[in-house]
């Protein structure tokens, strides 16, 4: 039995951030009430004219650039002809053999091992309007997203894996935030990711026949999508059958994919270039401008990370895959700067909060300084590492400040040796047995008593002198 | 006084003397529309209470003593492929016969502007897409000088309404000779500027890298007066050119001495009746008498002009037209089962003929297979058209010939025979094809008919063009003469 070899190229569609639609005026803003951004040209009124967003092109430029890619001196905007009642010219505006950037590539990290994946293109088109079924025989169309910017991503068929792919999509997604030029949410499809996949015999160089995923609304779903269609074509090839080149949906829930349409013919587009639209002409100088505009992107983030706050490199990758997070660790870490505490309380808790409330960072009622002060308090003994994470779920739910919580319910922690001493006395006195258990020799006795110290102090008790004493009295009823 | 019977500069003299009002110009023009329209059928929609309303706005400006501009008042036929603002705008097509337009064209706003009274919009062929108005949807236009025959197209409702005074001025769009062939056919006069140079914001498309608008008129200092109210970027065109708008009125200079006129024998040769060349022959030499210089020129590459213009504006229109499919706007199919069927109806049902006709070529010369054979090379000829004229001109100022290769034909007497008919377009495609402005003016009469003489010249130079034409008229009588209605 052969082993195969999956080849996967993903192509990528990402809702640009302007203000404006990309040959209109009207808001790109998500929402609004159906067909409230509209005017003749994004509903392609009969005699209305496209005008190019010059802040779009300027997006993808800096896209382009943080990707590694070659700039077209002259680039053109084509005409995608098909018919679709969400496309309300019947054509899309679009580019094809003269893309604004190619030739690019991202390096990501799978197991350790560093790999470049090759980016064919990037160009610059518009999107299209959304089709309700209204139910019955009627269907409404909203054309508020008809006309808004969309730019293509297409990576070279350089992806082996699911984990490649999910890695692929969350360093382009990282440098896409960290660029502003979108806001990476999936589960919107303001950013949608759509992977080809086929397979071969390993060590074979031609390759098999692909078919194209749809639907995959979170990483999670292109990991899923791709492991799943991994194990169907596999499955049909070892049964010594056929993939049919077709476009899949994948089901979410039922954890599988389906055929929605075959793409055995190659559709006629009838590609040719827009006359409504001037060339654009992109000078070196005005290159150079965009590529000095840059930020510092995810890959330099990283680097400083490990560099300037000794964090490990997994660490780094992680904190710096969106630029808010990125952006809120470093930010605490000013104001408490013990950079490896940040890491765990942001990786660990926060991230576990963060998703379990559906929320981005930026939403988040906790604030960079708020965390700094609570990690403070908990160097400082102010309260223990116990409290500490009920203070913070605290701070997270209501955006109250450590210190104001604290305060509120008297959760300092006791470490006051007067306090402690009747209290630790008041555990050895109720519990002979135990206490004669741990003089026998079974130290798992000890742990107990701790925890009963704990109990009377409700949590408060510093566990490191509450520890000393009992042990101090312990020896001392030994003798 | 027949009010209809003169020109914006005239009547804007009087209604600036207080000698007519606006309402009383307006009123003569709707009075002539009701009188002469049942014959000419230059109209597809006469907009009267609208009129009278401007025209009263105008008065009331008058009447305070405000200045009014040379347009002010001025009654205006549009061709009816361009939006108009609750204006029902049909480009003379049965898919569009209910169209109202939320919007108005860049042009007629700014002739809104000018202060010009639109009276109504004109009939043309089925998107513009004709020599005849022979395709419109509805009817066809007739030509005032004969009954029997057609005024030209596709601005043949533009033209005739100009020449039977059913307007004082109106707007054609030109794709390939679609306001000069008429304008030479009706005896008025018809301007194409270069690509450009008037915004198409709002013109519904046929060929987008082709199409313009411009005047239609009595005589050239209206031309030039409504050229100089439409002309300039438009910041909703993307095509149209940030070039200086220079004083049109400045150029109508009786002074063609030391001028260098180039004839291209090509426009001469196929199909033009013998007496059209004789009488822009005759033109020339009263150019010359006048002080210009000519010379006789070839342009071997006017051969391919006609199959490379049939190419490239159906591969467009094929394009352009996609977008009527009964889903938001317009005609739909009362029987659909599904959207399919429905755009396919519709689309069966909505479109005549010669429009079918042209987005199947189109469709076909876009294809892929198809693509390199037809439309690439066509966009090569359409380089070395513009490199022959750029090459002309770099010895002539302008460049003269026949407008349109016959007078006026008879209605029905082409349909039959679309060689023919496409021939009629044979002199003005190819200042389409380069982007460069041209005039058509009467420069004489066949069979009581008139004969259109083409003023081709530099992009940008309508100035150069307007001055010719208008020393020409200046020595001439024809633009006096009316058709007998």
């Amino acid at each position: 039995m052969a082993e195969y070899e999956p080849v996967i190229g993903i192509e990528v569609h990402a809702e640009l951030l302007t203000e404006s639609k990309m040959f209109c005026d009207c808001s790109a803003d998500f929402g609004g009430a159906p067909n409230s951004r509209t005017c003749p040209v994004c509903l392609g009124l009969p005699g209305s004219l496209p005008v190019a967003n010059k802040k779009a092109v300027e997006y993808v430029i800096r896209t382009a650039l943080a990707l590694n890619c070659e700039i077209t001196e002259h680039s053109i905007f084509h005409r995608k002809n098909y018919f679709y009642p969400d496309l309300p010219k019947n054509y899309q505006i679009s580019q094809y053999d003269n893309p604004i950037g190619r030739n690019g590539w991202i390096d990501i990290t799978v197991d350790g091992e560093t790999k470049r994946i090759g980016i064919r293109r990037v160009h610059l088109e518009e999107d299209t309007g959304k089709l309700i079924h209204a139910g019955g025989d009627e269907s409404l169309i909203d054309y508020n997203r008809s006309g808004v910017p969309l730019m293509e991503i297409v990576s070279e068929a350089d992806i082996r894996s699911a984990d490649e792919a999910r890695e692929y999509l969350i360093r382009l997604r990282a440098i896409l935030t960290y660029l502003g030029v979108n806001d990476g949410k999936m589960e919107e499809g303001s950013l949608r990711a759509e992977p080809n996949i086929s397979l071969r015999p390993k060590g074979t160089e031609k390759f098999g026949t692909k078919t194209e995923l749809k639907n995959l609304n979170s990483f999670r779903a292109v990991y899923r999508g791709l492991d799943y269609e991994i194990e169907r074509q596999s499955r049909v090839l070892e049964e010594g059958g056929k993939i049919v080149q077709d476009t899949r949906r994948w089901d979410d829930v039922r954890g599988v994919t389906a055929s929605m349409r075959s793409k055995e013919f190659e559709q006629e587009y009838r590609y040719f270039p827009d006359p409504d639209l001037v060339p654009m002409h992109f000078a070196r100088e005005f290159v150079e401008e965009q590529r000095r505009a840059l930020p510092e992107l995810p890959e330099t983030k990283k680097e400083r990370f490990i560099r300037d706050y000794g964090l490990p490199p997994y660490d780094a990758e992680i904190l710096t895959n969106t630029r808010a997070f990125a952006d809120f660790c470093e930010e605490t870490i000013k104001a408490f700067n013990e950079p490896k505490t940040v890491s765990n309380w942001m990786m660990g808790d926060f991230t576990r909060m963060l998703n379990a409330a559906g929320i981005e960072v930026t939403e988040s009622k906790v604030k960079p300084a708020d965390l700094a002060g609570m990690l403070r308090m908990m160097s400082e003994g102010t309260i223990s590492g116990k409290i500490a994470k009920s203070v913070f779920e605290e701070m997270f739910e209501t955006g109250k400040s450590p210190e104001e919580i604290v305060r509120a319910k008297g959760l300092t922690q006791i470490t006051s040796e007067a306090d402690l001493y009747p209290i630790v006395d008041q555990v050895i006195a109720e519990n002979p047995r135990i206490v004669q258990d741990f003089l026998g020799g079974k130290e798992k006795s000890f742990g107990f008593l701790v925890g009963q110290v704990m109990k009377y102090t409700q949590g408060r008790a510093s566990p490191e002198v509450v520890n000393r004493l009992l042990r101090e009295r312990l020896a001392a009823s030994a003798e | 006084m027949n009010l209809t019977a003169l020109t914006a500069h005239e009547l804007h003299d009087m209604l600036k003397a207080r000698k007519v009002s606006c309402r009383e110009v307006t009123q003569a023009v709707l009075e002539r529309i009701s009188a002469v329209d049942g014959q000419v059928r230059a109209y597809v929609t006469v907009t009267a209470d609208q009129a009278l309303e401007s025209a009263r706005a105008v008065d009331e400006r008058i009447a305070r003593g405000e200045g009014i501009g040379p347009l002010a008042g001025i009654p205006v036929a549009i061709k009816d492929n361009m939006c108009t603002r609750g204006t029902l705008t049909t480009c003379s097509s049965r898919i569009l016969h209910n169209f109202v337009p939320p919007y108005d064209a860049t042009v007629v706003e700014w002739l809104a502007k000018a202060g010009t009274v639109m009276v109504g919009k004109t009939n043309l062929d089925e998107f513009a897409m004709g020599s005849s108005t022979e395709n419109s949807g509805f009817f066809t236009t007739r030509n005032p000088w004969d009954l029997t025959r057609v005024p030209g197209g596709s601005s043949g409702g533009a033209a005739a309404a100009a020449s039977a005074d059913e307007a004082i001025v109106a707007l054609g769009s030109d794709t390939g000779g679609s306001i000069r062939q008429p304008a030479s056919f009706c005896g008025v006069v018809g301007l194409k500027p270069t690509y450009g140079r008037v915004s198409r914001y709002g013109l519904v498309a046929f060929a987008s890298s082709l199409d313009q608008i411009g005047p239609i008129t009595k005589d050239v200092a209206d031309t030039a007066q409504v050229l100089q109210a439409i002309a300039g970027k438009d910041p909703l065109d993307s095509t149209s050119v940030d070039v200086p708008v220079p004083n049109y009125l400045a150029s109508l200079r009786n002074d063609v001495r030391g001028l260098k006129i180039g004839v291209p024998k090509e426009f001469f040769a196929q199909g033009v009746q013998p007496e059209i060349a004789e009488s822009v022959w005759k033109s020339i030499e009263l150019l010359k008498s006048l002080g210009a210089d000519y010379k006789e020129i070839s342009m071997p590459i006017m051969e391919y002009t006609l199959p490379t213009y049939y190419i490239l504006a159906p591969a467009e229109a094929s394009s352009n037209l996609a977008r009527y499919d009964g889903v938001r706007y317009g005609l739909r199919t009362k029987h659909s089962p599904d959207v399919i069927t429905m755009l396919m109806r519709t689309r069966d049902e909505g479109f005549g003929a010669e429009v079918k006709q042209r987005i199947m070529i189109g469709t076909y010369a876009l294809s892929a297979g198809y693509y390199d054979a037809y439309y690439l090379k066509a966009q090569k000829v359409r380089t070395l058209v513009r490199q022959a004229y750029d090459e002309a001109f770099k010895e002539f100022d302008v460049l003269i010939s026949p407008t349109s290769p016959t007078v006026a034909f008879g209605i029905g007497e082409r349909v039959d025979d679309p060689f023919q008919m496409k021939l009629a377009d044979v002199c003005t495609i190819p200042v389409n094809l380069a982007g460069i402005p041209a005039i058509s003016l009467t420069c004489g009469f066949h069979d009581g008919l008139p004969i259109g003489m083409q003023i081709m010249g530099k992009p940008f130079d309508e100035e150069t063009i307007l001055r010719v034409a208008y020393a020409f008229e200046q020595n001439t009588d024809y633009h006096n003469r009316k058709p007998a209605l």
